[in-house]
């Protein structure tokens, strides 16, 4: 049984041939149980997302599996081997272990060390596990991979900083605010990168949300959006008083705010701070009003910095997690290996107890007057005896040494032991 | 004993106080519970070792200044494991405990030796006024540790150097909650204070206030931080000028400590 990975994803394939060969809806269950009809398939998981579609199977022969997976690839997906074999990358063994766990850790990621693919891979491997589709190989493989990757996430802080500007709002108005619930917001102007920036807050609890917009209808519809109330433009001065969070792109060619106006405004808040964002090229505020105490004003190249820093940082923090995954993927290339003495070491203690059982037979009817102590006793001494005997041999078919497959072989012929029969 | 347990404890908050300060410069999760954990074992060895002295010398230890600064220390400490326990910010060690590792260095340079307690400072006000004096002053001082973090972070959100201490220090919403809930605490600990000390000035020398340097510190204590408290609630100075004020009050208060009994002739000065 052999750990066989086909796939491809953004870094190989474009956007077209991804869509081709996505699994999405029916296609993923009719999908995975025709990759299990393949002869060589034993089990399969099968993981398609917008950026990747990944198949994770065993197979009992690698070449002979890929040729057929390959096959099944163009006649589900209708669509010619040549157009896609290209983009196609296969693993296998090792390499394989290391790439789902990279892949899990969101270190094959576009965006390195976002979260979504995680919650991706564990769907599509209890979608896996609804259909029986998968067995001990690699049931452990995904189980792995998954707690690998929670490593990763808690050992490292490759998922801790916003790369995207939006995301660096947010996280700058908690670093002022703690808890954005209960907090109020002004959207100044109508962008379209203002209102990303104004979802996103929205979703971490920004409750009061106002749109001041110079044509005031789009501000209503705007308003709507967000269940917030439209303010008519030349009254946001006064609705600053009120507001915690500013973001603005208003596309205007001049200041709108100014520095005086800001302190008038600071003072009838008492002092209460203010985070704003100015998302208008060229800029619609007065940087001069960053220097009002309380009051903190981020532009646009501002976020693109901390976004920069932060994408440097997860690059840093990629290495942590690389190193991580070696780790992890040795401990199940060890796991794996073992598991291939393990039917020769329970064939060996089969074989014993059979022996046992055997002789204990026949001395109970030689002797059929003992009482059941006795016997018991003589279980016991025997259950002994094979016990030290076979331990020797477990214990070296337990070990991880290079001659393990000719060390198998030899235990099976010393013992008589047939060992095919006890495969799978 | 009491003498081995004070230097041990005092190796500790060392310890502790490196530990906090490599911290802000290179640390993560791991160090700042390191500071803590070791910060609570000195904590636990600290305490004991003021019960011992509170047996051999028979009342509060505190008529030394080897005695005061130990218990100001003990105190601080105190507070912080309250605010750590309540808001759990581990780099907040790396503000406080070396103002604590300073004051308990101070008491182990102090003589040690029992003198007997004067007839005027045999009373029942003694635990009671100096207690409130101390726990008000220790969160005077945890306040000017978390006022210089609120500098600090505000600086970086300025500035929009956003490094990695950055991340680790908190909101400057948490901090400047805390820096008043620290003054709205203390206020009435120093008030209380200042009272019980007029009572018992009255039992003892017969008069409720003599213009004492002690006293009149005291006042231009209470004074700072009265202003801070009503400049606060009525115009609203919050955040930088509330850490830089409580800082201030701080100073003063470390003045009132050592200024008032190491360079004033005063009646609180030990003599």
């Amino acid at each position: 049984m052999k750990i066989l990975i086909i796939g491809l994803n953004h870094k190989t394939a474009n956007v077209e041939t991804r869509e081709r060969l996505a699994f999405n809806g029916p296609k993923l269950e009719e999908g995975v149980f025709g990759l299990k009809k393949i002869p060589e398939v034993k089990e399969v998981v099968v993981l398609s997302t917008c950026n990747r579609v990944e198949l994770y199977t065993c197979v009992s022969n690698t070449a002979s599996a890929i040729e057929n997976i390959k096959n099944f690839l163009s006649g589900f997906h209708n669509i010619a081997r040549s157009d896609f074999e290209k983009s196609l990358y296969i693993h296998t063994d090792t390499d394989a272990i290391k790439h789902i766990f990279r892949v899990s850790s969101s270190l094959d990621s576009m965006v390195v060390g976002e979260p979504q693919i995680l919650g991706q891979l564990k769907d599509a491997f209890d979608f896996a596990l609804s259909k029986k589709t998968t067995g001990v190989l690699l049931n452990k493989l995904m189980k792995k991979a998954i707690s690998t990757a929670k490593r990763v996430r808690t050992e490292t802080r490759i998922a801790e900083n916003a790369v995207s500007i939006s995301f660096a709002a947010v996280e700058l108005a908690k670093k002022i605010f703690t808890d954005l619930s209960g907090k109020s917001f002004m959207l100044l102007g109508a962008g379209e990168m203002a209102e990303l920036a104004a979802r996103h807050l929205v979703n971490n609890g920004v409750t009061d949300v106002k749109v001041a917009n110079r044509t005031y209808e789009r501000g209503c519809e705007l308003a709507k959006e967000f269940n917030g109330k439209a303010v008519k433009f030349e009254e946001f001065l006064n609705e600053l008083i009120h507001t915690d969070i500013v973001i603005c792109s208003t596309g205007a060619s001049t200041y709108v705010l100014l520095k005086d106006h800001m302190q008038k405004v600071m003072k009838k808040r008492k002092q209460k701070p203010v985070f704003i964002i100015d998302i208008s090229v060229p800029r619609n505020i007065d940087p001069e009003i960053n220097k009002i105490d309380n009051v903190y004003l981020y532009d646009v190249d501002d976020l693109q910095d901390v976004v920069d820093t932060n994408i440097l940082e997860r690059k840093k923090e990629a290495e942590k997690a690389e190193k991580i995954i070696d780790e992890d993927v040795e401990k199940f290339t060890k796991w794996m290996s073992s598991l291939d003495s393990v039917p020769t070491i329970v064939a060996l203690r089969q074989k014993a107890e059979e022996i046992k059982n055997e002789e204990m037979e026949k001395f109970r009817n030689k002797f059929p007057d003992l009482d059941d102590e006795k016997v018991k006793a003589v279980e016991y001494m025997a259950t002994a005896i094979i016990n030290k005997l076979i331990h020797p041999p477990t214990a070296a078919l337990r070990e991880d040494t290079e001659d393990r497959d000719e060390l198998i072989a030899m235990i099976k012929k010393l013992y008589g032991i047939n060992g095919d029969e006890n495969e799978e | 004993m009491g003498t081995v347990l004070f230097e041990l404890a005092l190796t500790f908050y060392f310890a502790a106080t490196i530990i906090s300060i490599v911290d802000i410069f290179k640390g993560g999760k791991e160090s700042s519970r390191l500071t803590i954990f070791i910060t609570g074992a000195g904590f636990a060895i600290h305490s004991i070792s003021i019960i011992y002295r509170y047996i051999a010398v028979g009342h509060l230890p505190i008529t030394s200044m080897h005695e005061a600064s130990s218990f100001f220390a003990w105190c601080i400490v105190l507070i912080f494991f309250f605010l750590e326990y309540r808001y759990k910010i581990g780099i907040m060690g790396s503000f406080i405990l070396p103002i604590v590792f300073i004051l308990m260095l101070s008491s182990s340079v102090f003589p040690r030796e029992i003198r007997p307690l004067t007839p005027v400072l045999q009373s029942y006000w003694l635990p009671v006024h100096t207690f409130l004096a101390f726990l008000g002053n220790a969160a005077f001082a945890v306040a000017c540790g978390i006022g210089t973090m609120y500098l600090l972070q505000e600086h970086y959100l300025k500035s929009k150097h956003l490094g990695d201490l950055f991340k680790r220090l908190p909101s400057l919403q948490v901090l400047d909650e805390i820096n008043y809930r620290l003054i709205t605490i203390g206020f009435p600990l120093l008030t209380l204070a200042i009272i019980t000390g007029a009572l018992w000035a009255e039992s003892a020398w017969g008069s409720y206030w003599r213009w004492d340097p002690k006293e009149v510190w005291s006042l231009i204590t209470w004074f700072i931080y009265a202003l801070v408290l009503h400049v606060r609630l009525t115009a609203g100075w919050r955040g930088k000028r509330a850490a830089i004020l409580s800082i201030i009050g701080f100073l003063a208060i470390l003045f009132t400590f050592f200024g008032v009994n190491l360079l004033l002739k005063s009646l609180h000065a030990f003599a």
